[in-house]
């Protein structure tokens, strides 16, 4: 497979997309966000430094997911009350999915788009989307703090966000994102550290 | 195929701070996944997500006055992954104005993220969060959960307040704040919930013995000892008695089998059989010896049968088994007595026309008996019969071994219920006989809830 590759046009530094369908990535050199039109790349921001993170996963960790290999291509940071999390953008070879990184707490979620969504939320509400019961545990007041690699949407210009966080009775984990006037929800489940088979992980001075 | 570009993420290295309030030299262990740190020296909470670690909170207490058991920076491994110890606190409720105490240690893995440890009065569990929504069902009493398929009853509710703090902890912590914890317990699990405001959150302890935390993070001396019994600590008879009783059927099957195949291959041969008559009206001696008779076979019992014509009276036989080459004997002496009659209660009777009994272990080789008839004087003639039968089972044995099952399985079933009753004497749903009297009992354990920063945010 070639990967589509193009010039930063903000230094000229060479930029190779990992994944065909990203839409938008960040320069390594100069962290300038790019987004992709028909033809070029066109600067749309500036990434300022991210705080702090110390999740083990970065940009090219692989992992398997229900028997099924993924790459992280890129990330989002979000800041809220307890620090910083991550959601990575998960590589697989049918589409992308995200891997929620908070405080070491792993889950997986795929966008479920066309199921119906409450316009907004309080805890402990409970609903049904494709025959799971979720009830909403926690809502996230959180900001976006940046963005690093290759997203599958354009996602720059944010300020506030709010996420709604639900839980089934069996593993199961949905995400309902209300950071745009239409939510946007995604389904998955917690996984275990072990269960991801994780590689090429940060590795942490005096830890092996 | 490494993403990292000009600008690696680089490795995360400890932290080395100062505290804001005292100066005093700070460590950050869980790199930047705590919330809080608390500075040891002067008992300030900081904010560790702030790099200029705004004091949030000072506290009043005595470092010493509550030193943990397993100092932090201790490195051990649990469930094969290893975790060091980053934080510390004690924690409080009070029943009836006395309060009880536990301890909670927070660890972490760089990779795995943080877990738990409680410990009160030696009882250890080792706690983490739960992934899954539990259900609630408050409709029985003591209310239930049911997780992943396994049934939890309610043990205790409490009010428990943050009283001492050390380290790090991966939410906001501060000395003096309540939540409301429920344990509910399933030996050797307990599933607590922790409501501060509208947020839950749900966690799962295993009870762990204290020798083996001390052994997994290589600690000297020897754990406390436990006092009394625990809500979730596992009964060391285990507290499911129905496979010791499966076992019991089992062996009962076995047994019931086994006669059964005793007494449809014994012989049951009969070796002798003699009627006599026994005149009372006559004094002197009345003993006689019968003819001799072959005991075949190898080593095994013999039924002696005596019947009599007794009728309100007895007849008392003294009997010799004689090996005839020997001279080895075997003497015993039985009784027929055969009473009945009338009184305000109806009719009654007392005794019988017929006696058993089996003379163990005879070897085989030529035998004959020496018997020796007593009674009343007087009383006319007793007819009486002997006979003798070889290689009979006894069932009396079967009975013998059956006890020898039901009393362990019984005695292990009494002692498990007693721990039951134990363990739960000391919750809110104490039965009513037990003498747990909650305004002067020390022991009373309390409820080992667990404050846990909340779980994903993606």
């Amino acid at each position: 497979m070639t990967q589509p590759t193009a010039n930063c046009p903000n230094c000229g530094a060479k930029i190779i997309f990992r994944w065909s369908s990203s839409v938008q990535t960040v320069c390594e050199y100069c962290k300038s966000i790019l987004v992709r039109t028909d033809i070029d790349l066109k600067k749309v921001g500036q990434v300022a430094d991210l705080p702090p993170n110390s999740s083990p996963i970065q940009m090219g960790t692989e992992g398997i997911y229900n028997r099924q290999a993924f790459v992280a291509v890129g990330r989002i940071v979000y800041e809220y009350d307890q620090g910083t999390w991550n959601e990575w953008h998960l590589v697989m070879n049918n589409g992308s999915a995200w891997l929620s990184d908070a405080q070491d707490e792993y889950v997986v979620t795929f966008a479920a788009p066309g199921r119906k969504l409450p316009a907004e939320c309080r805890v402990s509400q409970r609903y049904t989307w494709d025959n799971e019961t979720y009830t909403v545990t926690t809502i996230t007041k959180a900001h976006y703090r940046g963005v690093e690699g290759e997203l599958p949407f354009q996602y720059w210009d944010k300020q506030d966000v709010v996420f709604v966080d639900l839980m089934s009775t069996n593993g199961k984990f949905a995400t309902l994102d209300y950071s745009d006037e239409t939510p946007v929800l995604y389904l998955g489940q917690s996984v275990e550290f072990d269960d991801l088979k994780l590689k090429n992980l940060r590795s942490f001075e005096g830890w092996s | 195929m490494s993403a990292s570009g000009p600008n690696p993420p680089g490795t995360p290295q400890v932290k080395a701070l100062n505290c804001p309030g005292c100066g005093a030299a700070l460590t950050l262990r869980s790199f930047s996944q705590a919330v809080t740190v608390v500075c040891d020296h002067c008992h300030s909470i900081l904010d560790a997500q702030d790099p200029r670690l705004t004091i949030l909170q000072k506290f009043k207490a005595d470092v010493d006055e509550y030193p943990p058991l397993i100092p932090l920076g201790t490195r051990g491994t649990i469930r094969g992954a290893a975790y060091e110890v980053v934080g510390f606190q004690r924690r409080t409720i009070h029943v009836d104005g006395i309060p009880y105490s536990w301890h909670e240690y927070v660890l972490f893995n760089p990779y795995k993220g943080f877990r738990y440890l409680t410990e009160y009065n030696g009882h250890w569990n080792d706690t983490s969060i739960l992934r899954s929504l539990p259900t609630v069902n408050n409709d029985v009493s003591p209310a239930t959960v049911t997780y992943l398929g396994g049934n939890y009853k309610l043990f205790q509710t409490a009010k428990a307040g943050t009283s001492f703090v050390l380290g790090e902890f991966p939410w906001q912590v501060r000395v003096g704040e309540d939540s409301d914890v429920s344990d509910y317990v399933s030996p050797p699990r307990v599933i607590s919930s922790e409501r501060t405001g509208k947020e839950i959150t749900w966690s799962m302890g295993e009870y762990i013995a204290g020798r083996d935390i001390w052994k997994a993070f290589s600690l000297q001396g020897n754990p406390p000892e436990p006092v009394g019994v625990y809500e979730n600590q596992p009964s060391p008879l285990s507290a499911d008695t129905t496979a010791l009783w499966l076992a019991f059927v089992g062996f009962l099957v076995a047994l019931v089998v086994m006669f059964i195949a005793f007494e449809s291959s014994a012989r049951k041969e009969q070796v002798i059989q003699g009627f006599y008559s026994f005149n009372t009206n006559v004094r002197g001696e009345a003993s006689f010896v019968t003819d001799v008779f072959q005991l075949k076979g190898h080593t095994s019992d013999l039924e002696l049968t005596t019947t009599s014509d007794v009728s309100n009276n007895w007849i008392y036989l003294n009997y010799a088994l004689i090996n005839q080459d020997t001279g080895q004997a075997y003497d015993f002496g039985r009784e027929v007595s055969y009473y009945y009659g009338y009184d305000s209660d109806g009719s009654w009777t007392e005794g019988g026309p017929t006696d058993s009994v089996a003379i163990p272990s005879v070897p085989p080789g030529s035998y004959y008996l020496r018997v020796e008839p007593e009674s009343n004087f007087g009383h006319g003639t007793i007819s009486y019969s002997i006979s003798a039968k070889r290689d009979v089972p006894q069932a009396s044995f079967f009975g013998l071994a059956l006890l020898a099952l039901l009393v362990p399985a019984g005695l292990i079933t009494w002692r498990s219920m007693n721990f039951e009753h134990l363990r739960w004497a000391e919750s809110d749903y104490a039965p009513a006989d037990s003498n747990d009297d909650d305004t002067d009992n020390p022991d009373k354990p309390i409820s080992l809830g667990n404050i846990f920063g909340k779980g994903s945010d993606s």
